[in-house]
């Protein structure tokens, strides 16, 4: 059982300067990533660069912890990308557009490794 | 070596015109200036798409531009429920031949917009939006608000060319005229730069709009001490810079879009609009991400009479964003082909959405191999617009700009792919109709 937090997710720097080459390491780097407040990554006892698994009704996702000081405590941001999005709910209601941010989530230290962005494509096609 | 100068940015909704680069051996070799950081990695370039290829056994196999158009065409022909989606990372003459196809075949043609500012068009059919160019902030704007926007890192020439950096006519000292108000879940990297930064509890947006419209509206009694995690003391200063303010300007993004109430949080922040109406110039605008996002909705309008989500299945325009835009249908796996061009749904869809599209039959066109690729079954490469092919685009506040073509090359622009679909599926249902 993980700790509870409310996913967010949106665009960085790097994310939307590898917009034209999302197969890169430095996209991967960038985008499968998590940023938390400290004090949650304390309590969560997980240092940068250490894995992470979220999980929501909707899928899950490992991602390499990022500490990040703005972040609010209980809110964590996931850049927009494959591994945000496998935690998103297809359901609009009714209105076009899914809930992108303000998820429920559960988040906990893992050693399970993160996949490539090819690998994470391929279980939607199984 | 050649210097060209006025060069379009085909990246993101400012679509800045004032870039210079240098060209050599048919090649952007350096951006010298107007560029930010996004816009200049897109336009030194990436790893292409490198032919056309159509999947077989499970692998991509390379083809002629040919084969490729012909396979594509036989799949939209044949399909009860084709998708046409994408159409705001190219030009709105492709665009344009987008919607004949979609007519074509009886399909479904969708945008982008509908998973980042759809939300933001049902609240503009709702109750309009008093909106201004981005020149008219430029020169007169004195207060900058953007709420759930982080142009910082999303539209990193926004503040310096439009607002709250940019010296306009009556904003001659550029910032030192202005004041900048931040509204975000996150302490941004544009939110350090503001005078008042108001970090709201994540999906609270429309309590704290109708706080500061009551506000506004002079009702200070009926708003509590604390408003979505923000103190009253903090609105109340909000509201007497937007009192004070010659002419405002709310820019919003997808954190409230993204968010919970949607289209409802918009609405609010256009009467917050309204409010501020009745004591100085104040305007409102969404903050586009791909450059000519705002050109589908523009292009899908005039062919349809509706901006995003239309459904052509009937004959005749149906528009109904949740239960025809692209990822209701998935959801709910009723499509039975789909064409991707100028955006990538297998990295910005929901899961639960890609699962399907991943395994219908899909066309994708693209400069740039994505997550889209990996279940693509015809991939036609694509012209990148605006660095190998010209067209027209729309900025974020509907200012159309022409892009330009920089240097050549073999790859076919996106107009001319579309227009050899649509002629290859009015040949084949010639064919049918014999």
């Amino acid at each position: 059982m993980g700790t509870k937090v409310n996913l967010i997710s949106g665009r960085t720097i790097v994310q939307g300067q590898n917009l034209d080459s999302k197969l890169s390491e430095a996209y991967f780097n960038e985008v499968a990533t998590c940023e938390l407040n400290g004090s949650d990554m304390e309590k969560l006892g997980v240092a940068a660069d250490e894995r992470v698994k979220v999980k929501t009704n909707y899928g899950e996702v490992v991602v390499k912890a990022k500490e990040k000081a703005g972040t609010p405590e209980g809110v964590i941001f996931i850049p927009m990308g494959p591994w945000a999005n496998a935690l998103v709910s297809g359901d609009t209601h009714g209105a076009g557009m899914p809930s992108y941010k303000g998820i429920d989530a559960e988040i906990e230290p893992t050693e399970e490794e993160v996949l490539q962005v090819k690998a994470l494509m391929k279980t939607y096609m199984e | 070596m050649a210097e060209i100068t006025d060069v379009v940015c085909s990246l993101c909704g400012c679509v800045c015109d004032d870039i210079v680069v240098e060209v050599e051996d048919n090649k952007v070799t350096k951006v010298k200036k107007g560029a930010c950081a996004v816009g200049k990695s897109k336009l030194m370039g990436h790893g292409r798409i490198e032919s056309p290829a159509i999947r077989e056994n499970g692998s991509l196999k390379e083809c002629s531009y040919d084969d490729a158009i012909k396979k594509a065409a036989e799949i939209l022909a044949a399909a009860r429920r084709p998708l046409l989606y994408g159409w705001s990372s190219t030009v709105c003459e492709a665009d344009k031949v987008g919607v004949e196809l979609a007519e074509e075949i009886g399909a479904v043609i969708d945008n982008t917009a509908s998973v980042c500012h759809g939300p933001s068009v049902l609240a503009i059919q709702d109750v309009g939006l008093p909106s201004c160019t981005l020149g008219e902030v430029k020169n007169r704007a004195d207060l900058v608000i953007y709420w759930g926007a982080n142009p910082a890192a999303a539209h990193a020439n926004h503040m310096k060319r439009y607002s709250y950096i940019s010296k306009g006519y009556w904003t001659e000292e550029g910032k030192k005229n202005k004041k900048l108000v931040v509204v975000d879940v996150r302490k941004t990297a544009t939110a350090k730069m503001a005078d008042v930064f108001l970090q709201i509890e994540q999906g609270k947006d429309y309590l704290v709009l109708s706080a500061l419209r009551a506000l506004l509206y002079g009702y200070d009694d009926v708003v509590p001490e604390e408003v979505g995690g923000i103190s009253k003391k903090d609105l109340l200063e909000t509201v007497k810079m937007i009192k004070e303010s010659k002419f405002g300007i709310t820019f919003f993004g997808m954190g409230v879009t993204h968010t919970r109430g949607r289209h409802n949080n918009i609405v609010n922040a256009i009467e917050m609009t309204r409010a501020a109406h009745t004591h100085t110039k104040f305007s409102i605008m969404p903050m586009r991400g791909h450059y000519n996002v705002a050109g589908i909705n523009q292009v899908c309008t005039w062919e349809t009479g509706f901006p995003f989500a239309v459904d052509l299945t009937r004959g005749y325009a149906w528009y109904n964003p949740g239960e025809v835009s692209a990822t209701d249908l998935l959801i709910r796996r009723e499509c039975d082909a789909a064409l991707i061009i100028a955006s990538d749904p297998g990295a910005h869809f929901p899961g639960e959405s890609i699962r399907h599209l991943s395994k219908i039959p899909v066309i994708q066109i693209d400069p740039f191999p994505n997550p889209t690729t990996e279940f693509a079954d015809v991939v036609i490469p694509a012209a990148i617009s605006g660095v190998e092919a010209e067209g027209n685009v729309y900025r974020m506040d509907n200012i159309p700009i022409r892009l330009r073509k920089l240097v050549d090359t073999e790859y076919i622009a996106d107009e001319e792919i579309m227009k050899r679909i649509l002629e290859e599926v009015r040949a084949i249902k010639e064919k049918e109709g014999e």
